[in-house]
């Protein structure tokens, strides 16, 4: 009898929030902000619904990429405590119904944008999900420790997509917004792979901390540290932004690199004894958003 | 325990085709608005 295969979960229609879970909404909401601090200081102002629209196409896009992520890692996801209750882990939802999702949704996100912009924008945001998925999910995670530091460039592209959004073309600011997100992202995640080192090790995920070691990770996110804070100051040292910025970019800055120096100072193997870790991701996520805040403040601020 | 089943099924179909008309509703309305503003006519 065919009514005998729903008392399997998965052979029911998906829910739609399970929909909405598969585009991580919490990631999503870092993309959108920094996306939309892009487009707020290009010197060209859109009209209100196409500023709107770039903003939603590069929600969409990374939504896209959060389903192509958890469609591609199911059997990754369904290893660790921290991933178990997704939607196809925890078979609410069937992989072909993801893959669909999560290709329409980035198909549609790429032509709103270009005809709501321009294809320079659309053609960039194309480049984002692509990379994220190709290049970072498939290629990179799964073989190398050196999977966040190519892969984070997948999540250094909103701002950039922001500006050209606005402008249509490329400029050395929003090309400074990528290399601050692009060099945040190690430290920023190699914080947490520390304390949730077990998690990737029993996934087989070959992250800094399973691969090269405590002492290694806390190290290499010290030395992140130092040219991400350099790329923070040099939007103010090369006349892109005000003092306002420039100051504020050194003391948050200041801070990271001296939170980072606490963490390679512990030794701790335990989770437990990462407080150091903990602070810092927890610091790093504020850093971005109080950095790119200010960043918008300056553009608007009369001095 | 057929009916509960297919209860469960026409509630998520149900919720589904309302979200997604109102996803469409939302995107006519959107497309409305960019063609207002690449056209000039800025209310």
């Amino acid at each position: 009898m065919p009514t005998m295969e729903l008392t399997n979960p998965a052979a029911l229609p998906a829910d739609w929030r399970d929909f909405l879970a598969l585009t991580k909404p919490r990631v999503m909401s870092l993309v959108v902000f920094s996306g939309l601090c892009g487009l707020l200081v290009a010197p060209v102002q859109l009209p209100l619904v196409l500023a709107f629209t770039a903003i939603l196409c590069i929600a969409l896009g990374a939504g896209a990429c959060g389903a192509l992520n958890q469609w591609y890692e199911v059997e990754v996801d369904a290893k660790m405590r921290r991933t178990a209750k997704r939607p196809l882990p925890a078979g609410r939802m069937d992989r072909q119904s993801a893959l669909q999702f999560g290709v329409g949704l980035g198909a549609f996100s790429v032509l709103l944008m270009g005809l709501a912009t321009n294809w320079l924008a659309a053609l960039l945001l194309a480049a984002s999900i692509l990379f994220y998925v190709f290049i970072y999910t498939i290629w990179l995670k799964p073989r190398t420790a050196q999977n966040i530091v190519i892969g984070g460039a997948a999540g250094a592209f909103p701002p950039l997509i922001g500006w050209v959004a606005a402008t249509g073309h490329v400029a050395p600011l929003p090309l400074l917004l990528f290399a601050i997100i692009f060099l945040w992202t190690p430290p920023h995640f190699w914080a947490l792979s520390l304390f949730v080192r077990s998690d990737y090790a029993a996934a087989g995920i070959p992250m800094l901390p399973v691969v090269a070691g405590f002492e290694s990770t806390r190290r290499q996110i010290f030395i992140y540290t130092l040219p991400m804070a350099a790329s923070a100051i040099a939007p103010w040292l090369l006349g892109l932004t005000g003092v306002v910025y420039g100051v504020s970019a050194a003391v948050l800055s200041f801070v990271f690199v001296v939170l980072a120096a606490r963490v390679a100072a512990n030794s701790a193997t335990d989770p437990d004894g990462m407080e150091a870790e903990k602070h810092l991701f927890a610091y790093s996520v504020f850093y971005l958003f109080a950095l790119f805040t200010v960043l918008v403040a300056d553009r608007f601020l009369p001095w | 325990m057929v009916n509960v089943e297919d209860e469960i099924i026409r509630k998520r179909q149900r919720e589904r085709a309302r979200i997604m008309a109102l996803l469409l509703g939302a995107f006519v309305v959107l497309l409305f608005f960019i063609t207002i503003a690449k056209t000039g006519m800025n209310w």
